[in-house]
């Protein structure tokens, strides 16, 4: 409990030391302080990981509910709240190491604001209480609109931020509103106590719109299309190091966000008609996938194409997740594990061809990675873990999300879509690879319409050569952690009986309001089928196939490339359009749960 | 009054939000995000009202009073603090923009697009 409390107060304080020496320090040290502060918030979520045999719940101030009303504010902890704030710190430590490599700076602002964008996240995964999340939430929005428009003075970054804060602002407000309604109803803030409250009454009008708000809020931060357009922007101009951050932890904590209170505060009331959720996030999810697929496929702008490869693989976790099974959760914890670590070790390895030659343009780098010989080998080994290919972690995860897909009748369209996904984002990545680091193929050809995107952070640039080894040694190991991830005995095991304990509403209002203190049982997941095989070894050939289409200079089809053409228009990098998108998504899925559930 | 609070609450959201998409000034659209915002401070509120209650404050009341509810004012300043926050970085972002390129027009944006 108190190592609880000191996972959120160590980074917190830590930053605000940095904050407050950064007048009195003359040049920055390499970040030591900053990764030592790191370090200890990663052994400390460790710690609370190691405790949470069964469920961990902390009131601070020693404010215990009374007769199932909860007066205080709790830290509730499962298994998988737990690891994901492992995880989340494990990347926030790779991200301040590799700050420290690359970006320049004069004072230990960068490292302060770090350290407070990762105790958001950990409190957010830790919190038990509606309201703490969408504090944590808005901590780690305000932290990461600064730190992606860190480099302010250049126009791009500038533009990204803004654009970035004022989603993430709308969708503030929207989950705000949100959870007024829902207090309204319940008079609570306890995740579990709302739970209860809301299962004694009916699924009206006032449920539903409270839900899909708090939905939307939610799907904001995870660019879940048509909340996504933020996203490429941000990633394109933000420093490489918040990229890791954004890309690994910040889109999977949206989506984290949204299951932890759909499955203690709303699956009582809306499990009568899990039907209709359950086709509502498949197909926002589906959408979110292929969307983000095709365009990741159209990129030549390295950060903007890993930018949408996020999309897609987060689409693809959201359609895991909306299930709504045991099996689902367990499969997307390890996939969304191993693609982090994958897309950590991506951006590493952008970060350290963009530190050469200061570009991110596949056509100007085409085989100018050459002599980087060893990045290239990582670069191909992460696109084969993003296909799911054995023994990685991604494919034991996806096979479980697959069995899922087949026990839910109605859906067994559903792996082919998850296998072809991987395909064409792998595809891409095998295709930079090959273009980049061989030289093979054509050169890219122009885009036709995208803008200047490609101006470069000037911090990033400035140590020539000092980093290059440095730089592809954490992105190896990333790369192994996540291929060896899917050989570790047990890890599967692990993620189901944390999956168990993630979906069982009962059992944590009992934990959080009555202080029953039960161990969580312990379960097995099924090894690979024949069938997931089938699909990984289907999704492999396919993203080679697809680079090797592209490296022919094959075009995309006509309807495709128009499509295409559409879709960039779309993302226009001006606010206001972004904001439409976003009210014109919430309204859309309002009307559809409306109808659908009433 | 209460049901004309909550229909202040939406008609606030409403207009800030479609203020947002139809700006034509960086400044105008944080202004109209604030207004957006404060469509969440009058939901707050209005659920905490009690009629004829009283502040919450107990020191010179006697226990029993009927009091509008200490919770939502709570957030409601929790959530002014945060929101504040977001425009004072928003608007500084814009001061950055004027400054450095002389435009706060949103539709000059686009450096980044497709």
């Amino acid at each position: 409990m108190t190592s609880a409390a000191l996972a959120l107060l160590v980074p917190v304080l830590g930053g605000c030391g940095l904050a407050a020496a950064s007048p009195l320090v003359s040049s920055r040290r390499a970040g030591a302080p900053a990764i030592a502060v790191g370090v200890a918030t990663l052994a400390l979520c460790a710690v609370v990981l190691g405790g949470t045999d069964g469920r961990v719940v902390a009131w601070f101030g020693g404010w215990h509910p009374r007769g199932g009303a909860a007066i205080g504010v709790a830290f509730a902890i499962d298994p998988l709240g737990g690891a994901l704030a492992v995880f989340v710190a494990a990347l926030g430590v790779t991200a301040l190491v590799l700050a420290a490599r690359l970006i320049v700076v004069e004072d230990l602002l960068f490292d302060a604001l770090v350290l407070v964008f990762l105790a958001a996240m950990v409190g957010f995964a830790f919190s038990g209480d509606l309201f703490d999340q969408f504090v944590f939430l808005e901590l780690m929005a305000i932290a990461g609109v600064v730190l992606v428009g860190y480099e302010v003075g250049q126009r791009a970054p500038l533009e990204g931020s803004l654009t970035f804060g004022v989603t993430m602002a709308i969708g503030s407000i929207l989950l705000l509103f949100g959870i007024g309604l829902v207090y309204g109803r319940t008079g609570a803030l306890n995740l579990a106590q709302i739970g209860r409250e809301l299962d004694r009454g009916p699924l009206d009008l006032l449920v539903v719109m409270a839900f899909a708000l708090i939905a939307a809020g939610m799907l904001v931060k995870a660019a879940i299309v048509p909340f996504h357009l933020w996203t490429a922007d941000a990633y394109a101009v933000a420093p490489t190091p918040i990229c890791i951050l954004l890309a690994g932890a910040f889109a999977e904590l949206g989506l984290y966000g949204l299951f932890r209170i759909y499955w203690t505060a709303f699956a009582g009331v809306m499990g009568g008609e899990e039907e209709v959720l359950r086709a509502v996030l498949v197909g926002a999810g589906a959408l979110s996938a292929v969307l983000g697929a095709v365009m990741c496929l159209a990129q030549h702008h390295l950060k903007r194409l890993l930018a949408f490869a996020t999309i897609a693989q987060v689409g693809l976790f959201l359609m895991g997740l909306g299930l709504l099974s045991v099996a689902g959760v367990a499969g997307v914890a390890l996939w969304a594990a191993g693609d982090g670590l994958v897309k950590a070790a991506l951006f590493a390895c952008v970060a350290a061809v963009q530190h050469r030659w200061d570009s991110t343009d596949e056509r100007e780098l085409h085989g100018r990675g050459r002599s980087l010989w060893p990045l290239g080998i990582v670069f191909a080994a992460c696109a084969l873990v993003i296909a799911s290919s054995p023994p990685s972690g991604s494919f034991l995860g996806r096979a479980l999300v697959e069995d899922a897909a087949l026990a839910a009748p109605g859906y067994a369209w559903v792996p082919a879509v998850l296998a072809g996904v991987n395909a064409i984002v792998a595809g891409a990545l095998l295709r930079v690879a090959a273009r980049v680091f061989a030289g093979w193929g054509r050169p890219a050809r122009r885009d036709a319409r995208a803008g200047g995107a490609d101006e470069d952070t000037t911090a990033e640039r400035d140590q020539p050569d000092r980093g290059a080894a440095t730089l592809w040694l954490p992105a190896a190991v990333l790369a192994l952690i996540a291929i060896l991830g899917g050989l570790t005995p047990g890890l599967a095991d692990a993620a189901a009986r944390a999956a168990g304990a993630f979906v069982d509403t009962h059992a944590y209002a009992a934990a959080v309001l009555d202080g029953a203190r039960a161990t969580i049982p312990d379960a097995s997941a099924p090894g690979p089928t024949a069938t997931a095989l089938l699909y990984a070894a289907g999704s492999t050939a396919g993203a080679f196939a697809i680079a090797a289409a592209a490296l022919r200079g094959a075009a995309l089809p006509r309807p495709v490339h128009r499509s295409v053409e559409w879709l960039r228009a779309m993302h226009d990098g001006r606010p206001g359009s972004y904001a439409a998108w976003t009210v014109a998504g919430t309204a859309v899925m309002a009307a559809v749960l409306t109808i659908g559930l009433r | 009054v209460n049901a004309l609070a909550y229909v202040v609450a939406v008609w606030l959201l409403l207009a800030g939000l479609y203020g947002v998409v139809t700006s034509r000034h960086l400044v105008h659209l944080v202004l109209c995000l604030s207004v957006a915002q404060s469509s969440t401070y009058v939901l707050l509120l209005a659920i905490g009202y009690r009629g004829g209650g009283r502040a919450p404050v107990f020191s010179d009341l006697p226990a029993g009073t009927p009091v509008v509810d200490p919770v939502v004012q709570a957030l409601t300043l929790t959530d002014i603090v945060v929101q504040a926050t977001v425009t004072a970085v928003l608007l500084a972002l814009t001061v950055q923009a004027a400054k450095r390129f002389g435009s706060v027009d949103p539709d000059d944006l686009g450096a980044l697009r497709g």
